[in-house]
């Protein structure tokens, strides 16, 4: 296939994966969106394929090894649980990032078959571009690596600092500079191994510091990586579809970080360079633990909820580490038979992922037209008889709106204190992630139901 | 003077962060969690990279060093693409308008 054909496939798969972005804009359209999608990518590798022009016994290897990864990731894709997303997609991420890595490798050594010049002499724009994309990639595959290990638990969720941590990562990230600098002189390969491993450590040392809560925007910013990681790799290889798609995904990412930082009021800088819970409150805490709070049952909730005109919901992580969504459901299954109105009210930054309260309760069925944004239901609190506030802290609590002390004042918060009552299931009366004790816990109209989200929630459809 | 390809590319790739941008603003919030996995799907059209390095030289190069690393990257790439296109699926299936 000439080179100029395969070009304008390119494009059309390029186009494509618009197309599947853009089904994203409604719940509707998005099962064809991702059709889309995949259409782009078999275009992608078919045109490929017929430009290379190989089907020598390395096309039989080729398709050994993407039969191989194929059925590795359609199993991962069946058998994961839905409250596992979060560390999916930070390990599929890694894989990105470590794809784009071992291209820029092969690139570099072998320049001649892409293209790009002989050894020792390649084209001096094509040197910086392997290079950034392989810099790019590293740092996104070790960061991968360690929001995974994070999000799965295998590594404590707190943040992990250390005296002169944002110069180390400074000077390194000045190394890798200067080295693309040197390797565009020198193209020795030592120079490219160097730039390679350096940007493994930066990627460690780039998440370390930042806390659990923190994860929906490094996992907003890892995505936006690997984004820009493919795109660098696109210009090495003058492919229109990989630069396409590299933008896209560089933007969209970009676009997530933001729109967490905000959930948060946040800066991005303020969330990178280091946690919250670092910050020590325990000597305001200690005398908020006298207040008296109303302890209650889950027939008091019952009670409650089922002479309530309208009740929400305010899902949070906790409810998807008790894997609450289900029983969740049931529950609000026995209020809508009883006549009351129920809807969810979801905040940006719920969950460790952007969207992932909407996935689970999806999973438990509940219906996407029932589940609400912030600012489309705020106002409705003041209105409502019953809020159930299932796994969530600081995303509810008031102090964010009075004190300008408080290392969250200025973050939208969900307005539960405004109804008439407020169920807050909780283990303890420990404070959340910020590490502030929340207001709410000690307000006249709250009750606290403590116990573990999913065995209260079942108790509740039992006393209903 | 002619312009050097490079320009052309660098144009595409800004025009396309605008689309980006347009793009993923008008996705809705609880659509995030597919957005990433499905951009991630898409991100791993570096398969393309892949094969081209695999497939480099001719069938008596194929276990050169190079060529080794273009044969892990599709493995890697295939994970993801076949993964992350079909967890996308899951997920989509699974939202639901309230039957009336």
């Amino acid at each position: 296939m000439s080179a100029n054909l395969s070009a304008l496939f390119y494009l059309i798969s390029g186009i494509l994966f618009i197309l599947a972005l853009r089904g994203l804009s409604s719940p509707e359209t998005s099962r064809q969106g991702n059709y889309f999608g995949i259409a782009g990518m078999v275009i992608s590798i078919v045109v490929t394929f017929l430009t290379v022009g190989n089907f020598g016994i390395g096309f039989v290897y080729v398709l050994i090894f993407l039969i191989i990864g194929g059925s590795i990731g359609s199993f991962i894709a069946f058998r994961i649980p839905m409250t596992a997303m979060p560390e999916l997609v930070a390990g599929f991420h890694s894989l990105v990032g470590l794809a784009a890595v071992f291209v820029a490798i092969s690139a570099f050594l072998k320049p001649e078959a892409f293209g790009l010049g002989i050894i020792g002499n390649i084209k001096l724009a094509s040197l910086i571009e392997m290079s950034l994309g392989a810099a790019i990639g590293a740092i996104t595959f070790s960061g991968s690596i360690i929001a995974f290990l994070k999000l799965r638990g295998l590594m404590s969720g707190s943040p992990i600092t250390f005296k002169g941590q944002h110069i180390i990562n400074l000077t390194l990230g000045l190394i890798i500079i200067f080295l693309i600098y040197y390797l565009c002189i020198k193209q020795s390969s030592n120079i490219f191994w160097s730039i390679v491993i350096i940007s493994f450590i930066v990627g460690v040392l780039l998440i370390i510091p930042i806390g659990g809560a923190d994860m929906p925007v490094v996992i907003s910013m890892l995505n936006s990586y690997s984004g820009w990681a493919a795109a660098g790799i696109g210009f090495t290889l003058e492919n229109t579809a990989l630069i396409i798609t590299g933008a896209l995904v560089g933007s969209s990412g970009a676009i997530l970080s933001y729109i967490m930082c905000k959930g948060m009021n946040r800066s991005f800088f303020n969330v990178i360079l280091g946690g919250w819970g670092a910050t020590d409150q325990s000597t305001n805490s200690d005398k908020k633990e006298q207040k008296p709070v109303k302890n209650g049952n889950a027939d008091d909730a019952a009670f409650l909820m089922k002479n309530a005109s309208s009740v929400i919901i305010v899902p949070g992580y906790g409810m998807a580490v008790a894997q609450a969504q289900h029983a969740l459901r049931e529950m609000v299954d026995a209020l809508k038979k009883n006549g009351v109105k129920v809807s969810y009210a979801i905040h940006p930054v719920a969950g460790r992922m952007p969207g992932h309260m909407n996935v689970l309760l999806a999973e438990a069925n509940v219906p996407y037209d029932e589940v609400f944004e912030l600012e489309e239901i705020n106002n409705d609190f003041a209105n409502c008889d019953v809020a159930y506030v299932i796994g969530a802290n600081d995303v509810t609590n008031p102090v964010a709106k009075s004190d300008p002390q408080s290392p969250i004042y200025g973050m939208p918060v969900l307005d539960v204190e405004k109804s008439k009552s407020v169920l807050f299931v909780k283990r303890s009366l420990s404070p959340g992630y910020a590490g502030i004790d929340n207001d709410l816990f000690y307000r006249e109209n709250t009750l606290m139901l403590f116990a573990d989200a999913k065995k209260m929630t079942e108790e509740i459809v039992k006393s209903l | 003077m002619e312009i050097d390809p490079f320009i052309f590319r660098l144009s595409i790739f800004i025009l396309s962060i605008f689309v980006g941008y347009y793009v993923v603003w008008s996705v809705t919030p609880s659509l995030h969690t597919p957005l990433m996995s499905v951009t991630n799907a898409i991100s791993s059209v570096i398969i393309v990279g892949a094969i081209i390095a695999a497939l480099a030289g001719s069938d008596k190069t194929i276990f050169e060093i190079s060529n080794i690393f273009g044969f892990l990257a599709i493995i890697l790439a295939a994970v993801n693409i076949f993964g992350g296109f079909l967890v996308t699926q899951r997920m989509l299936q699974m939202y639901k308008k309230k039957k009336k």
